[in-house]
């Protein structure tokens, strides 16, 4: 892993000590709340509904267990014992009190962690798949080009004023798990025919009120020439994008108003300009970060322990079937742990659970975790010998469900029981979805199904690339869910179509049971998934299940 | 016509040190309890009482009028997301409810 150089460090300690005056004049009275907004949000910190919000940028998704226990302290100490992981890789605390906020942030900084850029109109928390360095599918570890982000974008002079928030995701892998489509820039390790390492360039994706799958702006870009063109990129936005309408402010609309071309043209002259500039400071500062990402010592061992298992212990068994992701190394396996209990809040850990995942990491997975935009967490090198132990720990902790990548392995948003912004709840959605198909004992057999939901147009929790997403509005007061259907996240993106109109809070589990039941009626077979059943019929079939009403007054 | 009348409102807010959210008393005090909070059924009346509320901000942050309905224990939300800065978040007993919860004990002692 990557470790703070004294010039990181000094860095993050210093805006610390800055932010620590800045509350203080702010409780004080010498600072006003229009001053201090800014500053607080430069710091992530949010005032929600019930409490302020401190949101805390996990790079990459990547955590050693010492930082894991320094979450699981902070959570007990300032806050009610847990936190709360989101789609963009960040966990946030929900209920910290203002004074406390700069002995948070210092104890963050104790273990290389901050809060810097987890909010405002800038280039947000970098993201990556996070089955970074251990995926068997992956060309290349994308985190050493995400830290090198991470260093050229943190406090980059030129773009702390951008006209609207910038994100950006790394995959290393053709099989996207980073959502790279959906990012105002996508970055996709590739070869070129002669071998040569570089990456396909994505721009102007996006999902919030104005869903749009990005547009590749390069095909082959050179890895030497990854920070000044995407420099090149970000510049050109932050001259161009609008700031006269903060709807209409995101590079997805800039690039859609400019036309993909004309913006391509400028970059490429701005790129002309910036690519000497850079004098090879920035490829110098990758190999170092390389070196902190080569990967552990793998071992060897027999597999013995782990056939036994999975014959002797059905639950060991379903577990793995479901948990695991097959591991670049022979013999080990990436272990995704689920924060998705039947009837639990999507995303959530308490204190212990974090400490006994911190344990695991370190007894059994090379010291690493990592936090999935899908809000689960993952053991990234996990010996399968190790496995009925690391599953018999888990167990112990409420954290062996067997259900990743399916129907109650969903993402939820805060949504209006937390976010100031939300204009429905997500949370209990997401729980009594996850309970009616666990009741139902259908989930294992409706197999591969990613429901996302949001509590409001922003889509936070990605509800257009779910296969099912579900938007929370608020109709006259009222919460009220409308339901898309055939969105995709991964390399195969697409935006998912509104079905018809939205749904009570009491309507919604139904209709996604119709749904799913027309699903299980319409397959080809037990191995086509849902998504693909819904590409090979269209739309139509799923209308009519979730609104039979309609089709019943027709035939009338 | 009757969509332009004006319905009942209060001041509404959060507080400063803790993000609580708090609520204007016909007193002047904020109160942490909306049954509490002065209802204002005259538009003028409430703009007024909301300048008054944003001249706090040693107290709290973000005031801005919230529809509310009479009711006989005091002013009740209207809104759902009113309701839920009420008591609280619904997957957790966090928050308002859980501190209600916490002086139940006394309430119930003075009664008995």
């Amino acid at each position: 892993m990557y470790q703070y150089s004294d010039f990181d460090d000094a860095f993050v300690r210093e805006r610390v000590a800055q932010f620590r005056a800045q509350v203080e004049r702010r409780i004080d009275g010498n600072l006003t709340e229009d001053e201090f907004k800014p500053l607080r949000l430069m710091n992530g910190l949010y005032l929600q509904l019930h409490a302020y919000m401190l949101r805390v940028a996990i790079p990459y998704g990547t955590l050693n267990s010492g930082q894991m226990r320094q979450l699981a302290m902070i959570a007990e100490r300032w806050d009610k014992g847990y936190g709360h992981f989101t789609t963009r890789q960040n966990i946030q605390f929900n209920w910290p009190r203002l004074a406390d906020t700069p002995d948070i942030l210092d104890a963050l900084a104790d273990v290389e962690m901050h809060a810097i850029q987890t909010s405002g109109n800038t280039i947000r928390n970098v993201t990556a798949d996070h089955f970074a360095g251990a995926a068997a599918d992956e060309i290349a570890d994308p985190r050493p080009v995400a830290e090198l982000i991470r260093q050229w974008s943190t406090d980059h002079p030129e773009f702390q004023f951008l006209p609207r928030k910038f994100k950006i995701a790394v995959t290393g892998s053709p099989n996207d798990r980073a959502v790279t489509r959906a990012h105002d820039i996508g970055l996709r390790m590739i070869r070129n025919e002669t071998g040569e390492p570089g990456f396909e360039v994505i721009v102007g994706g996006g999902l919030g009120r104005t869903p749009m799958i990005g547009k590749v702006i390069r095909e082959f870009l050179p890895r030497t020439d990854l920070l000044p063109y995407l420099e090149s990129i970000v510049s050109v936005y932050n001259a161009l994008g609008r700031r006269d309408n903060k709807y209409k402010a995101r590079i997805k609309i800039t690039v859609a108003e400019t036309g993909l071309d004309e913006f391509q043209t400028r970059v490429d002259a701005r790129f002309e300009q910036l690519r000497t500039q850079f004098g090879g400071a920035d490829l110098a500062m990758l190999a170092r970060i390389e070196q902190a990402f080569a990967p552990p010592a793998f071992r060897s061992a027999p597999l013995g322990q782990y056939d036994a298992a999975r014959e002797a212990d059905p639950a060991f068994r379903s577990w793995t079937d479901t948990n695991l992701a097959p591991h670049k190394a022979e013999g080990y396996a990436i272990v995704t742990v689920s924060l998705k209990v039947h009837g639990a809040t999507p995303g959530d850990v308490t204190s212990d659970q974090m400490r006994a995942l911190a344990d695991l990491a370190e007894r059994f997975g090379h010291d690493e975790l990592r936090i999935s935009h899908e809000q689960n967490v993952i053991l990234p090198h996990v010996h399968k010998s190790d496995l009925p132990e690391v599953h018999s720990v888990l167990r112990e902790h409420g954290l062996a469900t067997a259900n990743v990548g399916l129907i109650s392995d969903i993402i939820a948003c805060p949504g209006m029981d937390y976010c100031a912004l939300a204009t429905a709840r997500s949370i209990p959605i997401a729980q009594e979805i996850a309970q009616r198909f666990d009741e139902l004992k259908l989930e294992h057999g409706i197999g591969a199904l990613k429901i996302k939901i949001s509590g409001c147009i922003n889509a936070c929790g990605h509800h257009h690339v779910g296969h099912i997403g579900i938007l929370g509005l608020d109709r006259a007061g009222v919460e009220n869910y409308q339901i898309t259907l055939g969105g995709d996240g991964t390399e195969t993106a697409a935006i998912g179509e509104r079905a018809g109109p939205g749904f009570s809070a009491e309507e919604i589990v139904p209709a996604i049971e119709r749904l799913v039941h027309a699903y299980l009626d319409l397959r080809s077979s037990k191995g086509e998934s849902f998504l693909q059943t819904y590409r090979r019929l269209g739309i139509g079939p799923f209308k009519a299940a979730l609104y039979p009403e309609r089709v019943d007054a027709h035939a009338a | 016509m009757s969509r332009h009348r004006h319905s009942p409102k209060v001041v509404t807010a959060s507080s400063l040190l803790e993000g609580d959210t708090v609520w204007l008393t016909a007193d002047d005090r904020w109160t942490r309890n909306m049954s509490e909070a002065e209802l204002i059924e005259d538009e003028a009346v409430a703009e007024d009482r909301l300048l008054f509320a944003i001249s706090q901000p040693d107290l709290v942050v973000g005031a801005y009028l919230a529809d509310a309905a009479p009711s006989k224990n005091g002013p009740i939300p209207v809104h759902v997301r009113e309701t839920l800065r009420t008591k609280g978040p619904s997957n957790y007993f966090h928050g308002k409810q859980q501190q209600e919860q916490a002086v139940a004990p006394a309430s119930n002692f003075e009664e008995a």
